[in-house]
């Protein structure tokens, strides 16, 4: 039976189809795709639970920011993605921007997450709070000497003050915040104030920092408060601990990390339940637990560890400000000498 | 139409002749134009980014940080080509050319650095030798009243990391280029009554030179595209003003403006090289110069061993040292099975990248060699700067690239099959792995160039007058010969396509997580030592290729 007159051909294409279509029928099953920013440690065990209450599986694909939502954008109607997790308002923000995601009405969701964690058209949800405070070493500082972020800009603590680089979305989007309430003349000056007060220059990331911090390279610094969780936990005996600033006036600058559908969803409805369920008592326990932060569901506690630094006030201004002024921010920064 | 006008000149010159030695090699010629158009459609998929003049980005950059930046990338450049200049044709020369004692570990231990990602030395030495680190942490207990130490995070820091990270470029390529070099060569310049120094000088050094520039030029454009070790740094460079506007302005238009600017520059700069290396030409031929080296004695000798012992040391001991440190200390909690699948993700990515990398560095090298026209150069010239491209930027071309050619199947086989296609090419392996050629050619290139500059083009014409084609003269006469640069390219495609991450990260399907992918898992969250693990795994599983090289090339 002489069929196959082309046998190498044939087999070339078959190759071809093999592995071509790995993709295709990775959409073709009954499955939620979620792309990830937020990393994996820290979301499979959400997707394993999900799994095992709902029988849904989930597929995860995880990258940086700018470059998954730019996947996103070029996959265009196609996506196999369902679902957009990522950390930073800002990052949020411009995903709804880019017309990435679809507007979710949700009763469950409105109810759980508090109204300045999500945004106002209803696109996206923050999932977590990260706090962006202060942090001191407390063989050289006493809380009493601390006021607010602007305050870290005195004279006194000329080069004793330790940075994280203007370039991470962290610090980005707490000058943004600073820019939305104070104008962008009196943020300049105090970002210029800080940069002056520097120990040594920005570090590429907070963990760096808080270990600068405790060795006793510098006395203050700005970090997000689950790093501090996390020293604490490996080095309780490290001699670092949390301030939280303006607690007079505008309060502490916090973050989320959130999610959203995306507008071509194949499963929409699946997703909406998904990202529901995330913002759910239990699912907000694992989801801030997981990196020590704060859960944006008002009826879940924290971590022991992370209620130990006791309660605040935060600034409630709506997140999305952040991403709106995100740009005018790192020019600021950049004009600043903050590097 | 350019491709006709010399193709009909040199058929028309044959013409004449008899036999098989008619042939224009227009196919051949197209081949290689083919192959350059396609890889560098993902850079041109970025020009468009022109049509959208975006002012307020850039007057920001030109008012505020953009002189600092130049500088910055300006004494980089400079510093790591001066470091990796003076190790890697150094170190060559010691360990091809004379006698020492460890000559024969040196000669294959010092390419052993190539397995360390430049970012992962980054954060090695920052948090060996930071501030907060074991080094002056131990020094602050010996001298509590205080002690010098150099500030780690600076320019002079990022310089070292860079010049150790990438200096096994210059050293591998110089190695061959001197073991390649006629023995009888050097002996006619002892003869003559050259010294040692003068041997190298005036006649060892000027013929690697297409070897050495390679490299170098490979190190540099490496330097020029990273963004992951100089942000470890804090270090601003022109690549970092890239990201920058795309993830802190979000305009990524302007950020491919900014990439392709870097290309020019990159561009111009190769081809002033070749511009100022002229004419000359580098062929060689008779006995390896293997057998013939120099006898270092008492001091001389012994300095030979310290200088070799000391970029071991720095380069490779000491942060696989550290490395394995931390793996101890965070107790290989992050060790479970789904590292059997990075590795052979890993393996298999670098493996097949490679092989199609070289071959088409191949193609394209072979059929400039032949036909040495504008034409086959600009092909060559245009395939080989996705090197200098920031890897992030580079994805998101090759993104685009392959979600305008699905659009394309789409609607094809919506009106041909009557179903769409979805997204055929788009997150396939097919895509990931173009895109490693697109961003390795030039270091698959590098290597088979140099190579094919050292054969004699009378070996060539030799074997055409004996009638053999052009196909047969490849692999017959060249591919032997080429031996020892085409495993090199192999190897080095191999261990960067291991080491790469951006593109990896955008582009690879759902479960192809690799041990690159695994290290940016832990280092974005801070997590450094928990990080060790997956490097120290790359860095060994890189160290594979390595030995087999290193096996290969001592037969």
């Amino acid at each position: 039976m002489p069929r196959i007159k082309h046998p190498p051909l044939f087999a070339t294409l078959a190759a071809i189809a093999c592995l071509t279509l790995l993709p295709a029928a990775a959409q073709a099953a009954e499955e939620l795709v979620v792309y990830s920013a937020r990393i994996e440690k820290l979301i499979k065990p959400l997707l394993d639970t999900y799994k095992k209450e709902t029988g849904t599986s989930i597929k995860l694909l995880t990258g940086k920011e700018g470059p998954l939502l730019e996947r996103l954008k070029a996959e265009g109607p196609r996506t196999p993605a369902d679902v957009l997790i990522t950390v930073d308002a800002g990052n949020l923000w411009q995903a709804g921007q880019s017309g990435l995601l679809a507007k979710i009405d949700s009763k469950t969701l409105t109810d759980n997450v508090p109204a300045h964690l999500r945004d106002p058209d209803g696109q996206w949800y923050g999932l977590s709070i990260r706090a962006r405070t202060i942090v001191y070493n407390t063989k050289k500082v006493k809380p009493a000497d601390l006021s607010t972020y602007e305050a870290l800009g005195e004279a006194k603590w000329k080069g004793r003050l330790c940075l994280r680089s203007s370039k991470k979305v962290y610090n980005q989007s707490l000058v943004a915040m600073m820019i939305a309430e104070l104008g962008e003349t009196k943020t300049e000056e105090v970002v210029k104030s800080w940069v002056k007060n520097l120990a040594t220059p920005p570090f590429s990331d907070d963990e760096n920092l808080l270990d600068a911090l405790a060795a006793g390279q510098c006395d203050v610094g700005i970090v997000n408060s689950y790093y501090v969780g996390r020293l604490q936990r490996s080095h309780p005996s490290a001699p670092v601990a949390i301030f939280w600033p303006n607690q007079g006036d505008r309060g502490v600058h916090v973050n989320v990390s959130g999610a959203g559908v995306t507008k071509h969803a194949k499963h929409r409805d699946a997703a909406v339940k998904f990202v529901e369920w995330l913002s759910s008592e239990k699912a907000q326990k694992l989801f801030a637990d997981a990196n020590l932060e704060f859960p944006v569901n008002p009826k879940v506690k924290p971590d022991p560890l992370v209620a130990a630094w006791g309660t605040f006030k935060q600034d409630t201004i709506n997140v999305s400000e952040a991403g709106k002024l995100q740009a005018k921010a790192v020019m600021l920064m950049d004009r600043a000498g903050y590097k | 139409m350019t491709t006709q006008a010399p193709a009909g000149y040199v058929r028309m010159a044959h013409a004449a002749m008899p036999g098989r030695f008619v042939s224009s090699g227009a196919g051949w010629r197209l081949a290689s134009l083919l192959a350059a158009l396609l890889v560098a459609a993902p850079i041109l998929m970025l020009l468009p980014a022109w049509l959208t003049a975006e002012n307020e980005v850039w007057r920001h950059l030109v008012d505020t940080v953009l002189a600092g930046l130049l500088r910055n990338t300006a004494v980089l450049t400079l510093g790591v080509g001066a470091g990796v200049l003076t190790l890697g044709v150094g170190l060559a020369w010691l360990t091809a050319m004379c006698e020492f004692p460890g000559r024969r570990l040196f000669d294959w231990a010092l390419m052993l650095p190539l397995g360390i990602p430049t970012y992962v030395l980054a954060f090695v030495a920052v948090g060996l030798l930071d501030f907060s680190g074991p080094a002056q942490s131990a020094l602050r207990e010996m001298f509590p009243g205080g002690y010098w130490f150099p500030q780690v995070r600076s320019e002079g820091g990022v310089i070292i990391v860079f010049t150790l990270a990438l200096y096994p470029y210059v050293y591998m390529l110089a190695r061959a280029a001197f073991l390649g070099q006629g023995r009888n060569l050097l002996e006619s310049g002892r003869i003559l009554g050259l010294s040692p120094r003068q041997v190298f000088w005036r006649v060892s050094l000027p013929m690697a030179r297409p070897a050495i520039a390679a490299g170098v030029a490979l190190a540099l454009m490496e330097t020029l595209a990273d963004f992951g070790a100089v942000a470890i740094f804090n270090y601003d460079t022109f690549t970092t003003a890239i990201y920058k506007t795309w993830f802190g302005f979000f305009d990524i238009n302007a950020a491919a403006q900014l990439s392709t600017l870097l290309l020019l520059f990159v561009a111009l700069a190769m081809y002033g090289e070749r511009r100022f290396r002229g004419r000359a030409r580098f062929h060689t031929g008779g006995k390896r110069a293997g057998q013939y080296r120099y006898r270092l004695q008492g001091t001389r000798a012994l300095l030979a061993t310290a200088a070799a012992g000391a970029v071991l040391l720095l380069a490779f001991i000491v942060p696989v040292a550290q490395l394995a440190v931390w793996t101890v200390n965070a107790g290989f909690t992050d060790l479970d099975e789904r590292y059997a699948q990075f590795v052979i993700h890993t393996l298999l990515l670098g493996g097949f990248a490679a092989l199609l990398t070289t071959a088409s560095a191949l193609l394209l090298a072979y059929v400039h060699k032949l036909w040495p026209d504008r034409l086959t150069r600009l092909a060559s010239r245009l395939a080989t700067l996705g090197y200098a491209m920031p890897g992030t930027v580079l994805a998101v071309g090759v993104m685009l690239f392959f979600s305008w050619l699905d659009r394309g199947i789409d609607t094809a086989s919506g009106r041909w099959l009557g179903a769409p296609a979805e997204l055929l090419l788009s997150g396939s392996v097919i895509a990931l792995l173009f895109a490693y050629l697109v961003r390795f050619l030039a270091v698959g290139h590098g290597p088979v160039e140099s190579g094919l500059e050292r054969i004699t083009p009378s070996i060539q014409q030799a074997a055409r007058s004996l009638g053999a084609g052009h196909r047969e003269v490849l692999w017959r006469i060249y591919l032997p010969m080429l031996r020892p640069g085409l495993l090199t390219a192999v190897l080095l495609v191999f261990v960067d396509v291991m080491k790469e991450l951006p593109a990896t990260l955008l582009l690879r399907p759902f479960d192809w997580d690799t041990l690159a992918i695994r290290i940016f898992e832990l280092t974005s969250e801070g997590e450094w030592q928990q990080a060790a693990l997956p490097a120290l795994t790359l860095v060994l599983v890189g160290l594979i290729p390595v030995i087999i090289l290193v096996r290969r090339s001592e037969q």
